[in-house]
């Protein structure tokens, strides 16, 4: 058989240099266009056009969607609108969620005292990981269910290409692709999912940007955190839907900021490690559709949500545990748990957060989503111990703990700058098959998070705001 | 007794082949009004008669000439996997450049099924199309479908059984060259046929190698080196 | 009315422009996929508009528009048959 293949591997050789002879650089012209002639010549025989106009419709509303004056402002409109839809729409659901979650808890505690399980035990399960997980699906998912189904009608409708034209221009400056706002509009769902859809993009180069940094549009993980310390720390003062406006006007200033982030960082790395000329672009623009409503609906929010969903408390679960584990074994006098905030606690304060919040987002690696309920258990944890009666009880026990409004805002902006979380970070391996990028792709947002939240505290504590 | 046949969706992006997936196999593929929303392999099952049918959903392309990576998973599939039937999804208000790709596919398979979509968007703009004479021309069934409407589905489903069942013999048309290209394509294709076999198209490889495509060649060697090791 | 029969970038052309094709100054992959998009000498392709910051430009092209910016559309050249 060795013979046999040596053989043939002789002939091929020979075949490949004999093709290579009679190449012309002109071949695949002449392919392409014949096959074009022949496509041509289909049509004329087997399809006929009785109107002569072109797709009305999409004219018109391409000329206002990509108008020179209103094709931004109606981006923006449109970010804005999604996100108030979102943050508004989910308010009533959120907090019928939490009191059924919290009929709930009467039970499990109504069990534990019938089984005289100790104290600690029930604050950490019941008061922590139950409270922690059952607060997040209360906030995450109606969010969820109300923003994927209208991005999804959006999607389906045809809008997003219309703001990959719109924004070409501006990527084009820094050296991307201009097909990277689709793998940044794809972030908001699932920065994971984002980084497998950049192999829309051709170039090595360009869909290397656009992974970097693609953990810097906040995907819906992360949302939870932002909304929730937006409406309780940002728009204290107000109530109802003037709440919801101010709560969006803030997470949309954070997107924002990720977005000029985004454009900084692709920026500097053309310019240096990812040195190069923008190539290859073509875009097309299907015509707008009207999407099959009740279809895209059902579809985006029931499997997408779930999904996310499943994922978040599949990881709740076992780090919930690991943060019991850790409060709860001693070394010295100290917990394990404590010996870890305390040794973070100076960094964090350096960044205006503190240990407990570093330590939360490093058990928070695997999954944004449990990044709030980790904080909650090990605050709980230490004892300070209050009852809280729904979410804006919440507040207190950041209050607690030394929170201000800056805690908040560096919090909501490290979620937003910090490492990919642990799914992304194992997809970005595999779209690049490269230890070296990974790595990159940890360090650049996690330097730039810190490098953020340093200097705002820095000019924050100097000014005497806080 | 129940077979089970594979079925490939190929087509340009955008074409809805992600919601003719759906539709089948009831399976929630996302679909988005975008090219380049579906960049992985999905596959699901439907039954059909006593047919068991597992269906793929490949990333739309332009072509088949693999100038990036989709375009290479979609052709390798094709190529490699031999899909009993391969559906190429044309999209009925841009058939210029949809036919262009239907074409391709022909070279290379001659079990193929063509679905004309998006046939309810193709009426509202006056186009009018005789899928008979395109099936006359082509020498493979011609089906208008619309997905989002779901009309046409169920002619779909009886043409893909008659395909699988051999009912339908396809003769798909085989695009000719410029004399100059036949001729090359002439001189390689004995060497090609050697090595290739009857499993491989070799005309289509042939052509493949004229434009440079060296890398193609190599695979389906180490194929052939595998299937008889 | 007279038919035009000028040289002209795609680049240049103004919205509503239809021009026919000549000759692609592009090479590789890019010339590839714009053959693939019905860039192809001969194909009539109609001029729709700009982004809004002016770049890039979609063009009409076998029943499609296809946007592509400055650096492809300045290599493309065509005549203007407008009508
Ligand atoms: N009007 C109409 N729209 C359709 C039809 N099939 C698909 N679409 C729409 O076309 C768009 C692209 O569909 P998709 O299945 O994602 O295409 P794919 O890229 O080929 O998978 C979506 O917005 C669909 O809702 C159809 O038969 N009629
Ligand atoms: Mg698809």
């Amino acid at each position: 058989m060795g013979a046999q293949s040596a053989y043939k591997q002789n002939e091929v050789q020979e075949l490949f240099y004999q093709a290579e002879q009679l190449s012309s650089s002109n071949v695949r012209d002449q392919i392409v266009e014949q096959l074009y002639k022949k496509s041509n010549e289909l049509i004329k025989e087997g399809v006929s056009f009785t109107k002569t106009k072109h797709d009305q419709r999409t004219e018109k509303l391409d000329a206002i969607f990509t108008s020179p004056i209103w094709g931004f402002p109606i981006m923006l409109i449109m970010l804005g609108v999604i996100f108030y839809l979102t943050i508004a729409g989910a308010n009533i659901p959120s907090s019928m969620l939490a009191s059924f979650f919290g009929w709930i808890e009467g039970y499990l505690t109504l069990m534990f005292t019938t089984l005289h399980a100790p104290d600690w035990l029930h604050g950490v399960l019941v008061l922590g990981l139950y409270r922690g997980t059952s607060w997040v699906i209360s906030v995450m998912l109606p969010p969820m269910a109300i923003f994927f189904p209208t991005f999804a009608l959006l999607e389906n409708y045809g809008y997003l290409p219309r703001v990959a034209f719109n924004m070409d221009r501006l990527f084009k400056t820094v050296g991307a692709h201009g097909k990277q706002s689709l793998t940044m509009a794809m972030g908001f769902g699932c920065n994971a999912a984002a980084v497998m859809s950049s192999r829309i993009i051709e170039s090595p180069r360009e869909r290397m940007l656009a992974i970097l940094t693609n953990n810097f549009v906040p995907c819906n993980g992360r949302w939870g955190t932002l909304i929730v310390l937006a409406s309780l720390f940002m728009a204290a003062g107000f109530t109802g839907g003037m709440k919801s406006l101010v709560t969006t006007s803030v997470i949309v200033g954070i997107v924002m900021f990720g977005i000029i982030i985004t454009f900084l960082v692709s920026w500097v790395l053309s310019k240096t490690a990812l040195k190069g000329v923008p190539t290859h672009y073509t875009l097309e623009l299907p015509p707008y559709r009207k999407p099959k409503f009740v279809d895209t609906v059902i579809r985006s929010s029931l499997t997408k949500s779930l999904s996310v969903l499943k994922r978040a408390i599949k990881v709740a679960a076992p780090a919930g545990i690991l943060t019991w584990v850790l409060a709860n074994i001693q070394v010295g006098d100290t917990s394990i748990l404590l010996h870890i905030v305390n040794f973070l606690d100076p960094l964090g304060q350096m960044i205006g957060l503190d240990g407990y919040i570093l330590m939360a987002f490093l058990i928070g690696l695997p999954a944004n989503e449990i990044v709030l309920p980790i904080l909650l258990m090990g605050y709980l944890s230490t004892g300070a111990l209050i009852d809280v009666e729904g979410i804006e009880d919440l507040k207190q026990i950041f209050l607690n703990n030394g929170w201000t409004w800056l805690t908040a805002l560096n919090m909501m902006l490290f979620s937003l700058l910090h490492y990919p979380c642990g799914t992304t970070l194992v997809n970005i391996y595999k779209e690049t098959k490269s230890i070296k990028w990974t790595f990159w792709s940890f360090m650049i947002p996690t330097g730039i998070a810190f490098l953020v939240t340093f200097l705002i505290t820095q000019i924050v504590r100097f000014m005497g705001w806080v | 007794m129940t077979k089970s046949f594979r079925i490939a969706l190929a087509g340009n992006p955008n074409t809805g082949k992600s919601t003719l997936f759906n539709l089948l196999t009831g399976l929630k593929q996302h679909t988005g009004n975008w090219a380049g929303k579906t960049v992985d392999l999905k596959a699901g099952t439907f039954t059909f008669k006593t047919n068991q049918y597992e269906m793929i959903d490949l990333p739309g392309t332009y072509s088949l000439f693999s100038n990036s990576k989709d375009e290479e998973i979609a052709r390798d599939y094709i190529v490699f996997e031999k899909p009993d039937v391969t559906l190429v999804v044309l999209d009925a208000t841009a058939l210029e450049r949809n036919m262009n790709l239907a074409l391709q596919v022909m070279e290379i398979t001659d079990r193929l099924i063509i679905c004309i979509n998006l046939i309810d968007e193709a009426e509202k703009m006056g186009i009018k199309i005789n899928e008979k004479v395109l099936m006359k021309r082509l020498g493979v069934p011609v089906i208008k479908i619309s997905a989002r409407n779901k009309s046409g589905i169920p002619m779909l489903l009886d043409t893909i059984d008659r395909v699988v069942t051999g009912a339908i013999q396809c003769t798909p048309y085989q695009m000719t060259y410029d004399e100059e290209t036949e001729k090359k394509i002439a001189l390689l294709l004995p060497t090609v046929e050697k090595i290739s076999g009857n499993k491989f198209p070799a005309r289509w490889l042939s052509l493949r190698l004229l434009d440079g495509d060296t890398n193609l060649l190599q695979q389906i060697q180490q194929k052939i080196t595998i299937m008889e090791g | 009315m007279m038919t035009e029969s000028k040289k002209i970038k795609l680049f240049n052309g103004k919205k509503g422009d239809f021009i026919r094709l000549t000759h692609l100054d592009i090479d590789g992959v890019m010339r590839r996929r714009l053959l693939d998009l019905g860039f192809v000498p001969g194909a009539v392709v109609e001029v729709l508009r700009k982004s809004p910051l002016g770049d890039p430009i979609a063009f009409r092209v076998s029943q499609t528009s296809i946007a592509l910016r400055k650096e492809e559309s300045l290599r493309i050249e065509g005549e203007l048959i407008n009508p």
